[in-house]
């Protein structure tokens, strides 16, 4: 059977890649401003190396950080990394119908850079109906990129430090929140979606004091709720 | 790097390796109920709504500005504007920070 009609595994690669531009600029100034600041909390250089090339979750390594610099105890940093990151599994079954089919050798690769960011661009071109059967190198495309983006400024803070201009106050944090927004409106086709994104949105807003991204994971929850029992009222 | 941190970074690659991984490790012996496959769809929408939303709206994560002034929700409204009448990803979003940019150049 022959795929050539359909995108090359690279040309996928690529795009994935290329969507994740926008993001790749918004998480720079997290990645220079973790380096900087694993220092002074008390983690060393090659230890805030480590953590970006191998935990790979912004969230929780900056938790971490303050964490360390707080004296928290190794137990007490594991079980809040465990409640920041509970949204993966979210993320996890979602894309799961997708990646099910694929050998371990893809898919323990592609858990390990999920974040976010690439959950973000990636459902998105997994809901296109054209079938090509390489989406899993789009995703590998995204993970590649935002992975190599992530260390590449950890280390840049770690190097440059202070040094380095004010990156934090040039806005690159937009860049992500615009990316999410040009990917949830065009979705918000009907009234399920609406109100899961208002249900989401208050939740959010209402539990951002919350700790542990606690209130994030709830109004995930709430939206989803919301959404699915509309949808089933509307469906009678 | 001494012991200590790296017991404390084996343990955190380890915690979120697995909930990252949980779901994929069972591939095809899994499958939803058509009840959570539905509620799965609007995991998304949810999720990045939930992110989003109060970035836009508490721009230093303290305060509120829903006010002209704010450029995080002018170019957030931007973005949406566009996508919403062109559905165009990266057209949105360049317009959207363009928007951003030069708002905060011109009010800044």
């Amino acid at each position: 059977m022959s795929h050539d009609h359909f995108p090359h595994p690279w040309t996928e690669a690529w795009s994935g890649a290329r969507d994740s531009l926008p993001m790749l600029l918004g998480a720079a100034p997290f990645g220079v401003i973790f380096g900087t600041l694993a220092g002074p909390s008390g983690l060393s250089a090659a230890g805030a190396l480590a953590m970006s090339l191998c935990v790979f979750a912004g969230s929780s390594q900056f938790i971490a950080l303050t964490l360390l610099a707080g004296g928290s105890g190794l137990a007490v940093i594991l079980l809040t990394t465990f409640v920041v990151n509970l949204r993966h599994a979210l993320y996890s079954a979602t894309l799961l119908p997708h990646v099910a089919g694929l050998r371990q050798r893809w898919r323990v690769p592609l858990a390990f850079w999920l974040t976010d960011e690439t959950f973000a661009v990636v459902q998105l071109r997994y809901g296109e109906a054209d079938g090509s059967p390489h989406k899993h190198w789009y995703y590998l495309g995204s993970c590649l990129a935002m992975y190599g983006n992530w260390v590449m400024w950890t280390v840049a803070g770690i190097l440059l430090g202070h040094s380095l201009p004010r990156l934090e106050h040039l806005g690159l944090e937009f860049a992500m929140a615009a990316t999410f927004t040009g990917i949830v409106v065009p979705m918000l086709r009907n009234r399920p979606m609406l109100a899961a994104a208002l249900a989401a949105a208050a939740v959010a807003l209402a539990g951002r004091g919350l700790p542990y991204k606690l209130g994030l994971m709830l109004a995930a929850l709430a939206g989803v709720a919301v959404g699915t029992v509309l949808e089933s009222l509307e469906a009678k | 790097m001494n012991r200590h941190e790296i017991i404390l970074i084996a343990g955190m690659t380890a915690v979120t390796f697995l909930v990252r991984y949980a779901f994929f490790a069972l591939g095809e012996r899994l499958t939803f109920p058509p009840v959570v496959q539905r509620a799965l769809r609007y995991v998304p929408v949810a999720v990045l709504t939930a992110i989003v939303v109060p970035m836009v709206l508490l721009p230093d994560g303290a305060h509120w500005q829903l006010s002209w002034r704010n450029a995080w929700l002018v170019g957030a409204a931007a973005t949406g504007l566009i996508a919403w009448r062109w559905n165009h990803l990266l057209g949105s979003i360049g317009g959207g920070m363009a928007v951003f940019f030069l708002y905060r150049w011109i009010a800044g």
